[in-house]
């Protein structure tokens, strides 16, 4: 195997590893900003799926991508809207209305599917954009700089998060209400409200996910994420609650799923083992987070529904 | 101090005929207050009388069923706190009301307005939280970490965000719970300037002689009503302390003297990791006599906590340590090991460590020996024997509850401790750890816990007790070890020691040299 194409390879994986990255970062990113405000959302999974579907099938019937994406959105936004009067307004345990949620998702977009669809039939993809000169930088410009629309706004959502977090005073409520909702309470911040809007941010980024994944692979299945908004929310562990970490995360498993992926292709992992390679991210992701544990603190108010007296 | 002249024209504030019940409470009963500018008017009562709903109901968090509030002469509606705190009402609750991860400056700005649409504007905060603490000697760095800062400081803070709203009434609910003496006294210097610059200050606490020396009024709450009116020249703490509970008590218990016995616990190099994951005690010999009650005095989180843990076997000390009781090593023995050496103790945290609200009465009292021949045979609870032992320390330790089946949890913070000391102290301990024995129980449960404490000590126990409350380790220990920093920096007879100079050495000012007598 001569040099150039090793270098090919390690820059096609590469490639591969950041589109990869893409659904898991997006997810990931909105989930930081909803457990920032203290409420941990179990139903991620869930509504990547139904968002997904929901993309897929406008998709199927317009041929039209952005119609597609605001598909998704809209599907984010109800059942974002669902999952902060169940928790925030009712003060429902949080752990459990997640669950519900993450099944509602999966059933009904399955439903829906077998109803109104039946047997998969692709859509059009994603297309990939070059930035104009760095795409042009040989080897590393394909890999870097040749991606879809949403690749890029996932990457660019890292440090807008960061700011908003830091620099607003929107973000400086979030994190507020998410550590001590008692004092943000005393100083006239609306808990409610600051939590409210931290879901909603957190359910349509969830859904722009399962769009990215359902457009990046031009297909439908039941079950399409396969635990993929799960992991996201691990992501947000492992990241420490700060979007560059979670970032970091992110990378790491799609380009570890890549790598996989590629050495499967090649040959190196032989066919009877492919099954266990696939676990690796997944058991990557459990060592990270032994490693970090006790380490890094969550939002002291996380999961902790907010009343008065 | 000289009170501020009369003012004319209507009072700041005036509640009128509130009233509010809670299902099966009425928490207050046509209850009248009013605060004028320029004066604190003080708050008198136990726990339950109903001080926090007065306060709750002024910053907007109840709403009374009858009765108005009027301020600056106008009656007002408020609903909650944002509409509190645009009224010019201050509030510095009692349990800080502060994001630890988050800057001075960013819980300062915190609810307000910023100059820069959505952007914060947190230099411009500092700059303003600068000025506000040099024009009201309140020594605070806008840029730190809360989390990095003592209970003092973060209390200055509180003040800080109020005025930096522009409070004009501020309420101070136990400000001093957790300070120094010293400390105490600058709050007292802090307040004084604010109420001389025409603001009105509502003072809660249940601390006697600290109302005595910063009030210009009283007001006594006792069960949700108003039960008298006084100022500080015309009343004592006797006076007080009786219009509270409604009869007259004891302040400080009668301590007989009895000869101490022989060291039953002996504690050598105790160190120990804390949470933070930084040494908590440092280096640590005690020895705690038969026959004494050896009080531990400290400000809040100087090592107290972790220390009791270790003794009692909840945390687990650094090589090196040795504890003994009756000359017993049980540096690594069990909870259960140092129980039956006839180690007792009643922790800090009484919902977290002392008892299951959910668990009856009579099941908290046998929660350390329901194991026990007394009270089962062959894994079966013999519930006549529980029953007999149970009604009988009811009785004994004056618990009040409707019966030995009631849920712990629906007590009375008294009571339960009550049940607590009963358990322990029904086994007659070698040697009792006691970590704030009364925090948040009423004056006349905590006359009887001390009481029974004292009667402990007469039977030989050698008690460590720990509490943040000055006057209650002044009262009862024959002997004062103060902690600072994980390290006992002195240890002070009884009839050596003051208020000035127990708090000098709490606050970290003694001589290089520890004084060990």
């Amino acid at each position: 195997m001569s040099e150039f194409l090793t270098l090919t390879v390690i820059m096609a994986t590469i490639a591969s590893g950041i589109r990869l990255a893409t659904p898991y970062l997006i997810a990931a990113l909105g989930e930081t900003v909803g457990q920032r405000s203290g409420v941990l959302n179990l139903g991620v999974d869930g509504v990547m799926q139904l968002s997904a579907f929901f993309a897929y099938w406008t998709v199927l019937e317009t041929q039209n991508l952005i119609l597609g994406v605001l598909a998704a959105l809209a599907v984010g936004l109800i059942m974002g809207l669902i999952y902060a009067v169940v928790t925030v307004s009712f003060h429902a345990t949080q752990g459990i209305s997640g669950i519900g949620i993450f099944l509602f998702g999966l059933g009904f977009s399955d439903l829906m599917f077998q109803r109104q669809v039946g047997t998969p039939r692709p859509i059009k993809q994603l297309q990939e954009y070059g930035i104009p000169f760095l795409s042009d930088i040989p080897q590393v410009g394909p890999a870097l700089f040749e991606h879809n629309l949403l690749t890029y706004a996932a990457f660019l959502m890292v440090p807008i998060v960061a700011w908003v977090m830091r620099s607003t005073t929107f973000g400086m409520n979030v994190r507020a209400v998410g550590e001590n909702p008692q004092a943000a309470d005393s100083l006239g911040v609306s808990v409610a409200r600051t939590r409210y809007a931290a879901i909603l941010i957190g359910n349509t980024m969830a859904a722009i996910a399962g769009a990215a994944l359902v457009l990046q692979l031009g297909i439908f299945q039941p079950n399409l994420t396969q635990g993929l908004g799960f992991i996201a929310i691990a992501l947000v562990y492992f990241g420490a609650w700060r979007p560059v970490g979670v970032m970091g995360g992110a990378l790491l498993y799609g380009l570890v799923n890549a790598t996989v992926l590629q050495w499967k292709a090649q040959g190196i992992i032989p066919r009877s083992a492919s099954d266990i390679a696939a676990m690796a991210p997944a058991v990557l992701t459990i060592i990270a987070l032994v490693v970090l544990a006790g380490r890094v603190r969550p939002p002291s108010a996380l999961t902790r529904p907010f009343t008065r007296h | 101090m000289t009170p501020p002249p009369p003012q004319t024209g209507p009072p700041l504030l005036e509640m009128r005929g509130i009233t509010k019940r809670f299902p099966g409470v009425i928490a207050n009963q046509d209850v009248d207050f009013d605060v004028r500018a320029g004066e604190v008017h003080t708050l008198l009562g136990e726990n339950g009388a109903g001080k926090s709903t007065l306060m709750k109901i002024l910053f907007g968090l109840y709403q009374p069923e009858e009765g108005e509030v009027l301020l600056r002469g106008e009656p007002i509606d408020i609903t909650s706190p944002s509409e509190a705190i645009d009224a010019r009402v201050g509030m510095v609750h009692q349990h800080f009301m502060l994001v630890p991860t988050m800057t001075v400056a960013e819980n300062v700005a915190l609810g307000i307005k910023s100059d820069r649409g959505p952007l914060t504007d947190l230099d411009a905060v500092s700059e303003r939280i600068r000025e506000i603490s040099e024009a009201h000697g309140l020594a605070v760095d806008p840029d730190v970490e809360v989390w990095r800062l003592s209970v003092g400081e973060r209390q200055r803070i509180e003040i800080v965000k109020a005025l930096f709203r522009d409070a004009e009434l501020l309420v101070l609910d136990e400000p001093t719970a957790v300070l120094t003496p010293q400390e105490v006294d600058d709050l007292f210097v802090i307040l004084r300037r604010m109420t001389e610059e025409g603001r009105g200050i509502i003072f809660i606490s249940h601390k006697l002689h600290e109302v005595m020396a910063l009030s210009d009024r009283i007001t006594v709450l006792r069960n949700g009503r108003v039960t008298g009116h006084t100022v500080p020249a015309e009343t004592s703490r006797e006076n007080l302390a009786e219009m509270m509970v409604g009869r007259a008590v004891k302040l400080s218990p009668h301590r007989p003297d009895v000869t101490p016995g022989a060291p039953r616990l002996k504690i050598r190099g105790l160190s120990v990791v804390g949470d933070r994951g930084t040494r908590a005690v440092d280096q640590v010999d005690l020895d705690v006599f038969g026959g004494e009650i050896l009080g531990i005095a400290g400000v809040s989180g100087n090592g107290q906590r972790e220390l009791a843990e270790v003794v009692a076997g909840l945390r687990k000390p650094e090589p090196g340590t040795s504890i003994e009781l009756d000359g017993q090593a049980i540096d690594s023995a069990s909870t259960r090991e140092r129980r039956d050496l006839g180690l007792s103790y009643v922790p800090e945290e009484r919902m977290r460590d002392g008892a299951i609200g959910d668990f009856t009465v009579s099941e908290n009292i046998i929660l350390v020996d329901h194991g026990s021949e007394k009270f089962s045979a062959s894994g079966l609870l013999n519930f006549g024997a529980i029953k007999d032992h149970c009604n009988k320390l009811v009785e004994q330790f004056a618990v009040k509850t409707p019966s030995i089946e009631t849920p712990t949890s629906s007590l009375s913070g008294g009571n339960i401790q009550k049940v607590i000391m009963a358990r322990e102290l029904s086994a007659g301990p070698a040697v009792l750890i006691a970590s704030q024995p009364t925090r948040g129980v009423d004056i006349g449960s905590a006359e009887y816990i001390h009481e029974r404490l004292v009667e402990q000590r007469d039977r030989g126990t050698a008690t460590l007790l720990i509490s943040e409350d000055l006057d209650e380790v002044l009262g009862l220990s024959d002997r004062i070890a103060v902690m600072f920093e994980g390290r006992v920096v002195a240890i002070v007879d009884h009839d050596d020691a003051t208020r000035e100079g127990i708090g000098l050495l709490m606050a970290g000012v003694f001589d290089e040299e520890p004084a060990t007598t």
